[in-house]
């Protein structure tokens, strides 16, 4: 008896919050999703008109079917390369610094403080700070003259450098390469050796998905567009992640340091009297305690790093290409192109990008949960 | 009894909307919401100055400056539409004449008529005939009021530094890639371009060079196609201008772009003559001296002109107090006011524009090629393209930027010219 009344409790205490998270996130989601299939727009709207259904028309444009559509790919590409580095700077210098922190130094408290600062800045103020930063002519290029050495010439974020290029229409083929060399050979490695019915099934999808990539993707780009589309790593990038980097590096020390703070001080003694180095304590004791930080530290930056605007915009004004985004797109598309339907679009790409990354991790952690 | 109680609310209704009618047109009050992207320099120093002597004239009339910054109205424009879409318009707001106006405010049917106004005003003699054409539709209603004229192809110097280099004033393209030939050995970019809208500005100065005024019309109207070798040449010398220009041309806002000039940065800058009134208002220069002025290369003779515009949308909260603000912005008075401070050459040809106390040796000479000129229509300032077909060509030349290819941003436009309808 008494159970039931708790449960009825309980449910009406979340039934609000529950309703309104339904209506002003998931309902919006969906009417997003809905919008992305259609041709709204703000000029046609105007004159009420109403929108038509397109189907996935938005979505094909954006992914190499409109030879207009360019400036998304950029973005998108940028977005990957931003991802990657943004990722990989934070954790590394996250580590270091918390792993320099833990060493049981004076003032360890002042220098947490110092290194977490510059998360309370928004990034609005990260970007202007450090476009001054990176002003050609009297920035950091002017650092080595104090010294007696040149001036630095790197252009940082207005660099229209760009190496690794590639066109777009053989994007298809390296993703296929990418898929190739990390989930067909290891499934196949699965097969032959350990005989797992699972790895037979990812082999035999992600064989598909080549498949598709390389006979019917590639082909239809091709045809879309006859013109080779260059992309590559813009240069220009690089500014954008020391930027963000220097934001957001405290913030992954912090939670590193959480971590070596969570492990026992007499699993390292144990290893010590074992004689084991001081630096072998880390790589073989700390370090893999610490990967469900490194993973959590990921899925932070990861869905930070691929919905980034306001630093782009701070650090760019809009229309600096080279650090270009698909939210600024989004944005742009939206509201300067009168094209919500577009913009809706680039938001559901968006997402299931973040998706990617988060899912899989909830998917983890609840079941982690469950099995508790 | 019931009915008679209806009637007589109904009779009580009416009086009272008569007499707010009455009372509009007798003494505007109550506060007047005034949209534009005049947000700094010598643009909103001419508006706060307009909105002063309004004061003047109507002091019932409390004024919103609802100013929105970004060049070229492209944050501006955004939030407009916000607001139409929401029903929640401001009383008047800026907007460029021409296809900016026309394919979105007026096809939408948001903008009321104002032919009372100019007719109550004499506009219709005072202003030139092509300006009202570009605001008038099929019906021959007038939706706006346009507060000044602009000239887009305008090539900017610094007259000692040329001296300096030993260049002169180039007259056509392949003299300024001989002109830059000379700065670059000197180390210094031969023109300065900035963001993007700014690069499309520079394109069309190109395009009326290369094409000269016909064929550039015919971009327009359809009879040039965008896949001609000769529209190809536009994109060519475009990336020629590139080779040209400042490492950090995306990052620099018009002002920027044209103070390098002035510092002897760079050696021309191709910029709408709000230039003149950056150059006169905030660097405080001599015209002439501290700053140099030609057509742009190719295309003297012809004047592009862009002109900004208030009008009375559908649904303006305080329409009378507008309608008051639109009889003020179009008399000569207003445009004496406004112009000598923001930088450009009043549309109202009644205006004292050889008074030289007020419009300096710049404006004379604008002025008296934009009554001689051939007149033509910018691209980048809503003239003569939809929205629809200026922002993504705006993307088109970042593209473009990005990789070089001139056939293919030639193909590129000529799918865009199709998609959005241009030209038909």
């Amino acid at each position: 008896m008494r159970g039931t009344r708790d449960r009825t409790i309980a449910i009406l205490m979340l039934a609000p919050s529950v309703v309104l998270l339904g209506i002003f996130v998931y309902v919006f989601i969906l009417s997003t999703a809905y919008t992305s299939l259609t041709n709204l727009d703000s000029m046609r709207q105007l004159g009420g008109i109403a929108p038509d259904f397109v189907g996935l028309k938005n979505y094909l444009d954006f992914f190499g079917f409109s030879p207009l559509d360019t400036r998304f790919r950029i973005g998108f590409v940028n977005t990957i390369f931003f991802t990657i580095l943004f990722i990989a700077v934070c954790l590394g210098l996250g580590l270091l610094l918390a792993v320099l922190l833990d060493q049981k130094i004076k003032g360890e408290a002042i220098f947490r403080t110092i290194f977490l600062f510059p998360m309370a800045l928004s990034f609005v103020v990260t970007g202007v700070v450090w476009r001054w930063l990176f002003n050609v002519n009297a920035g950091l290029n002017r650092l080595p003259t104090l010294i007696g050495l040149p001036q630095g010439t790197f252009e940082w974020h207005t660099s229209q450098q760009r190496i690794l290029e590639f066109s777009w229409q053989d994007f298809p083929t390296i993703i296929a390469v990418i898929i190739g060399l990390f989930v067909i050979l290891p499934a196949f490695y699965y097969v032959v050796q350990r005989r797992s019915r699972t790895a037979i099934y990812v082999l035999i999808v992600a064989m598909l998905i080549n498949g598709y990539l390389l006979f019917v993707a590639t082909p239809s780009l091709w045809t879309a567009n006859a013109r080779p589309e260059t992309h590559g790593f813009n240069l220009a990038i690089i500014a954008v992640v020391v930027a963000a980097a220097w934001q957001m590096s405290g913030y992954t020390m912090a939670m590193y340091l959480a971590g070596l703070r969570g492990v026992a001080e007499e699993l390292r003694e144990a290893a010590r009297v074992d004689g084991c180095s001081e630096l072998n304590v880390y790589r073989r004791i700390v370090l893999p305690l610490l990967a469900p930080i490194t993973l959590s530290a990921m899925i932070i930056l990861g869905h930070i790093s691929l919905k980034i605007f306001d630093l782009i915009y701070a650090m760019g004004g809009g229309d600096l290409l080279q650090i270009d985004v698909p939210g600024m797109f989004m944005y742009l598309e939206t509201y300067r192109g009168f094209q919500p339907a577009r913009g809706a679009a680039v938001a559901m790409i968006m997402l299931i990008l973040v998706a990617a990354v988060i899912v899989p991790y909830l998917y983890t952690n609840l079941k982690g949960e469950a099995k508790k | 009894m019931k009915h008679l109680k209806r009637i007589g609310l109904l009779l009580a209704l009416v009086l009272a909307l008569g007499a707010t009618v009455v009372l509009a047109q007798d003494a505007p009050s109550g506060e007047l919401e005034i949209f534009s992207w005049w947000s700094g320099g010598g643009e909103a120093a001419g508006l706060e100055a307009l909105i002063a002597r309004f004061g003047e004239l109507y002091p019932d009339v409390s004024v919103i400056n609802a100013a929105v910054a970004g060049g070229s109205g492209v944050n501006a424009r955004a939030v407009l539409t916000t607001r139409m879409l929401g029903g929640d318009p401001p009383d008047t707001f800026q907007v460029h004449a021409g296809e900016e106006l026309n394919a979105v405010w007026v096809a939408a049917g948001l903008m009321q008529p104002l032919n009372a106004i100019y007719e109550a005003n004499g506009w219709l003699e005072q202003y030139p005939q092509g300006l009202l054409d570009l605001i008038t539709d099929e019906e021959g209603n007038i939706y706006v009021v346009p507060v000044n004229i602009h000239r887009s192809n305008v090539m900017w110097y610094n007259p000692a530094r040329l001296e300096e280099w030993g260049i002169s004033v180039p007259t056509t393209w392949d003299e300024f890639f001989a002109a830059c030939e000379v700065t670059m050995a000197a180390g210094v970019p031969a023109i300065s371009i900035g963001e993007n809208w700014t690069q499309v500005h520079l394109w069309e100065s190109i395009a009326l060079g290369v094409l000269g005024t016909e064929a550039y019309n015919g971009l327009w109207n359809g009879t040039t196609s965008w896949t001609s070798p000769e529209v190809v040449a536009t994109f060519e010398t475009l990336g020629r201008v590139y080779d040209c220009a400042n490492e950090d041309l995306n990052s620099l806002s018009w002002q920027d772009a044209a103070q390098r000039v002035v510092n002897g940065e760079a050696a021309f800058n191709i910029m709408g003559d709000w230039a003149a009134g950056y150059y006169l208002v905030d660097l405080a220069l001599e015209p002439g001296t501290g700053f140099g002025w030609a057509a742009s290369p190719g295309t003297d003779g012809t004047f592009m002109m862009l002109s900004d515009t208030f009008g009375l949308p559908v649904g303006a909260p305080n329409a009378g107090a507008v309608e008051a603000w639109l009889s003020f912005v179009g008399t000569a008075e207003a445009q004496d006011l406004f112009n000598p401070i923001k930088g450009s050459l009043p549309a109202n040809t009644t205006a004292d524009i050889g008074n030289a106390e007020l419009y300096n040796a710049y404006f004379q000479d604008a002025y008296s090629d934009w009554t001689s000129n051939e007149i033509v229509g910018s691209l980048a300032h809503g003239l003569v393209a939809a929205p629809a077909f200026s922002n993504a060509f705006a993307g088109l030349i970042a593209g473009f930027q990005a990789n070089g290819d001139a056939a293919g941003a030639a193909a590129n436009a000529a799918l865009l010219a199709i998609q959005t309808g241009l030209g038909s």
